[in-house]
């Protein structure tokens, strides 16, 4: 055995354990200096539909006012199960909770629309064609009944495009989604063989087809399988450069997933706890897969010891998003609130309170 | 005097006291697992492993297709370990067991067991799942590209060192005399490796298999990047499925339902009871071989 | 004659055969290796190692936040592992065949081989639900949990190497057995350790599956370790399966730093190894 000096190697243990154990105690006091001095983040988490317009929003607030929002796009459902377990300080999600969900709640959760989004049925094909496609078609091809490109039923919609012998690679979610929920919650109401064997949620049982995780993942395996077809986000395809397919609507009409056919989409009447579904829409022009995403926040804000200025920080992040934050929203290809909806979502944020008492006046 | 002999008494109490934490640790962490997984196991019991149901609308839940995900994977990528892992078995523990080369060898062994998966996982991304696209492309099939094989793949690349490091360190063991013998009866070097060590370190062999396929069994980011995270029992080899490490990953934080993330955590309860025992039976080959030396 | 020939080509061949094969083995090694560099190099300079990640689609941005990340979660890890792992491998060594140490000994054999997802599972029962929020506390903790057996074992099989007769020496001449342990013991298997503890930190800061539901991740520049924080590998596993290429590009960039970190410390374990 070859030997450092005895002294040597306590001296270099010492000067280790001392310099950790230093940095270790800064940091535990930092850590209790956070709480009690003003708030300067918020975290949040969920929904990654919504994520480019957010990571925007959210990198020109810190700039304008230094208040930092961690957002991490962990999918609609995880957006769910954190606000659920409070775990974060607002939850995102592209589903709005259910009745049934709202009851798993021990305490009232609110929804705050934040935006609209379409939902393009992306493809990967040679010389990537513009195609156009009805419900019944997007049904079979995820049902796994419509198996290759050159189909028939395919073919005859699309008289223009010349169609290889390629298989079909179906590409879904593999997290729990919000885009999964639109996507499926409209197979739902186009579809009732949907319905029953498949049915609506975050996430589903598929019959077939590759997962990706999150609209990045998604993305990503369409953009690298030759013959892949999935559901994102379209500003994912557009940024991209995949093609979007045009989809045939209630009316009858092809819609592709522009601003004003998803705004036109939102042309309903909507509830004031702005839950409301606007797949399959009514509307002539409206785009059929679009959809509401929202934030969730509790409406009594002490909870789990949270300070009164925490809740004011993420009520004022709230507003200034339904607010000052839309004007981000065209450029990145989502659609922003209609005035009317804006009202609306300025009652729930109105109704958010601290101790029983509304935050905002 | 008494000063001391106090400390001695203080000294002892400490290690005695770290240490059972370490065990309360150990006894806690299975616990947790049952306890937060009790709700699926009450549900679902044993035809948990048989159905194939993984269907969070309706809440019902089968781990079929993940654990025969995590067998193919394993296994397969043991299988296309076997042919390295023996070569590097007997070229370090009996062509070179000294010198340049032999330390070049042992260090890059050991560097590319020390390689993050999550950076062998993006190498498969962007080099091995194009390389098998093209290769499906080539021969007609499903050009998936990610999928069983795939992550069988650089699962076997993963295990390689590992397995070969203690399978050479078994070798290295067989006794100077036994080998001699067998030469001074004119057998060839291969004659001897062949049938005098390998058969006599066939125990450490088997242990570095077994070590090996705890690792393989558990391993989640690179399996996760390239599977393909479809909840279907795999139809070929190149087929996309799910592995329960991998699916742990992709759907822990998003379970919306308290009998979803029971029936995953259900789920992480089986890979532990697993890995344990697998662990704790190469271990234990490994304690008995040096035990006999 | 012509069998002995027979078998002596035999004999060449299975050796060539299984040269080769080794060398094939390393193969993907080298291409990853390769890969790695290339790619990594050409997206490293001076922001992307100074500034936070910018909004997706616009360009340049870096990854401080990771770095200073990982960091912490490496650090703190080692602080709860070190001294816990060495008292436990001291306990294993001095009082080897109780029922304590049996079943410690046991609890970190079958801790060794858990899949770090599980582990990740338990921070996330243990410390992100109680505490209410996801933090670099809860991802330590995990990598701690990872490390604490490598250090059990290493400090374990170095305590047992130090003769017997030093330890003897040292309780004859009256020196009090804590003192013994401390300033004779642990001294002398130090470098072993040591040597553990490296390794076991080039394991933990590659490790990405127990950070996933517990660090979490944080787009901004954070050293408060109750509070989310990112790091080098959960970036490269959200970085390679997004669809953009300038994220995948920094994906190749964190990896090559961490490689370069593993390397290094690989370096410093085994000059510390032949000191032994």
């Amino acid at each position: 055995m070859k030997r450092m000096s005895k002294l040597n190697k306590i001296a270099i243990l010492a000067v280790l354990s001392i310099g950790l154990f230093g940095m270790f105690l800064q940091s535990c006091q930092k850590g209790e200096k956070a709480t009690t001095d003003k708030v300067t983040e918020l975290l949040g988490g969920g929904a990654t539909f919504p994520y480019v317009l957010y990571s925007k929003m959210f990198d020109v607030y810190h700039q304008k006012t230094g208040m930092k929002v961690n957002y991490q796009s962990i999918g609609s459902g995880g957006g769910i199960r954190q606000i659920k377990e409070k775990t974060v300080d607002f939850g995102a999600s592209d589903a709005f909770l259910s009745d049934e969900q709202l009851k798993d709640f021990n305490a009232p959760i609110l929804h705050i629309p934040m935006c609209l989004g379409a939902i393009a049925i992306t493809y990967n094909l040679p010389d990537n064609p513009q195609l156009k496609m009805t419900p019944e078609i997007i049904t079979d091809i995820y049902l796994g009944k419509i198996k290759k490109w050159n189909d028939p039923q395919i073919k005859a919609l699309n008289p223009d495009v010349k169609f290889p012998n390629l298989a079909i690679n179906v590409v879904h979610r593999s997290d729990g989604s919000g885009t999964t929920f639109g996507f499926v919650d409209y197979l739902c109401k186009v579809s009732d063989e949907w319905q029953t064997k498949i049915g609506r949620g975050t996430s589903v049982n598929w019959p077939l087809g590759l997962g990706g995780k999150g609209n990045e993942g998604v993305t990503g395996l369409v953009r690298q399988t030759p013959g892949g077809i999935g559901y994102v986000e379209v500003i994912y395809a557009k940024q991209n450069g995949l093609p979007v397919a045009t989809i045939k609507n209630k009316s009858g009409n092809f819609v592709s997933p522009e601003l004003s056919a998803i705004t036109k989409a939102a042309d309903t009447q909507i509830p004031t706890d702005t839950r409301v579904s606007i797949t399959n829409t009514e509307a002539s022009d409206g785009y059929p897969i679009s959809s509401f995403t929202w934030l969730l926040v509790y409406q009594e804000q002490n909870y789990n010891n949270r300070s009164e200025e925490r809740a004011q920080a993420l009520v004022n992040l709230l507003w200034w998003m339904i607010h000052d934050g839309q004007q981000y929203a065209s450029a990145l290809n989502y659609a922003p609130l209609d005035p009317k909806v804006v009202k609306l979502a300025e009652d729930v944020i109105k109704s958010i309170q601290y101790n029983g008492k509304n935050i905002l006046k | 005097m008494k000063l001391k002999l106090l400390n001695d008494k203080v000294f002892k109490n400490i290690l005695i006291i770290t240490t059972s934490i370490v065990l309360l640790i150990g006894v806690a962490f299975f616990i947790t697992l049952i306890l937060e997984s009790t709700s699926s196991i009450s549900k679902f019991g044993f035809k948990f492993f048989t159905s194939t149901d993984w269907d969070p609308v309706f809440e019902k839940f089968g781990a079929l297709p993940f654990i025969v995900g995590t067998l193919l994977t394993s296994f397969l990528s043991l299988l296309i370990a076997f042919p390295f892992t023996f070569a590097i078995m007997v070229v370090l523990g009996e062509y070179f067991t000294k010198g340049f080369i032999s330390e070049v060898l042992r260090y890059l062994t050991e560097l590319i067991s020390s390689i993050p998966s999550v950076v062998i996982g993006l190498w498969g991304l962007f080099f091995l799942v194009p390389a098998v696209r093209f290769f499906q492309i080539t021969f007609g099939l499903q050009p998936y590209g990610v999928g069983i094989f795939t992550a069988s793949l650089l699962l076997a690349f993963m295990i390689i060192p590992y397995a070969a490091s203690i399978a050479k360190d078994a070798m290295r063991l067989v006794p100077k005399d036994l080998k001699e013998a067998a030469y001074s009866l004119g057998a060839t070097r291969w004659e001897v490796i062949k049938q005098v060590m390998i058969p006599y370190s066939r125990s450490g062999i088997v242990a570095g298999i077994l070590l090996a396929l705890g690792r393989a069994l558990g391993e989640t980011m690179t399996v996760t990047m390239v599977i393909g995270n479809s909840h279907f029992i795999p139809k070929n080899l190149f087929s996309p499925g799910n592995t329960i490490a991998s699916v742990i990953a992709n759907e822990f934080t998003e379970a919306t339902g308290d009998l979803y993330l029971s029936s995953l955590i259900y789920l992480a309860l089986v890979l532990f009871l697993i890995t344990a025992l697998i662990n704790l039976l190469g271990k234990y080959i490994l304690k008995k071989i040096q035990i006999n030396h | 004659m012509n069998k002995t020939s027979f078998r002596r080509i035999k004999n060449d061949t299975y050796k060539l055969g299984l040269i080769l094969l080794t060398i094939i083995s390393t193969v993907p090694f080298l291409l990853i290796l390769f890969f790695v560099i290339k790619n990594g190099i050409a997206v490293i300079n001076w922001e992307f190692l100074t500034s936070l990640p910018k909004p997706i689609g616009e360009n340049g941005g870096g990854i401080i936040n990771g770095l200073i990340g990982t960091g912490i979660l490496i650090i703190i890890a080692t602080i709860i592992a070190i001294p816990i792992g060495i008292i436990t491998g001291v306990y294993l060594a001095e009082y080897p065949n109780n029922l304590l140490s049996n079943s410690v000994r046991i609890v970190s054999e079958i801790f060794q081989g858990v899949p770090s997802i599980v582990v990740g599972i338990i921070a996330y029962f243990w410390l992100v639900k109680p505490m209410g929020h996801f933090s670099a506390l809860s991802g330590s903790f995990a990598l701690a949990l990872i490390l604490l057996p490598m250090i059990i074992k290493s400090t374990e099989e170095m305590v047992k190497l130090v003769p017997a007769d030093i330890k003897e020496a040292s309780l004859s001449l009256g020196v009090p057995y804590y003192r013994s342990i401390l300033k004779v013991i642990i001294p002398a298997s130090l470098s072993g350790i040591l040597t553990g503890a490296l390794t076991g930190i080039a394991r933990i800061s590659g490790e990405t599956a127990p950070l996933l539901f517990t660090a979490f991740g944080d787009s901004f520049f954070n050293i408060n370790i109750f509070k989310p924080i990112s790091s080098l590998p959960l970036l490269i596993f959200n970085y390679s399966i997004s669809p953009y290429q300038a994220w995948w590009a920094k994906a190749w960039g964190i990896s090559f730093l961490i490689v370069i970190f593993i390397l290094i410390l690989n370096i410093l374990t085994r000059i510390l190894y032949k000191k032994i």
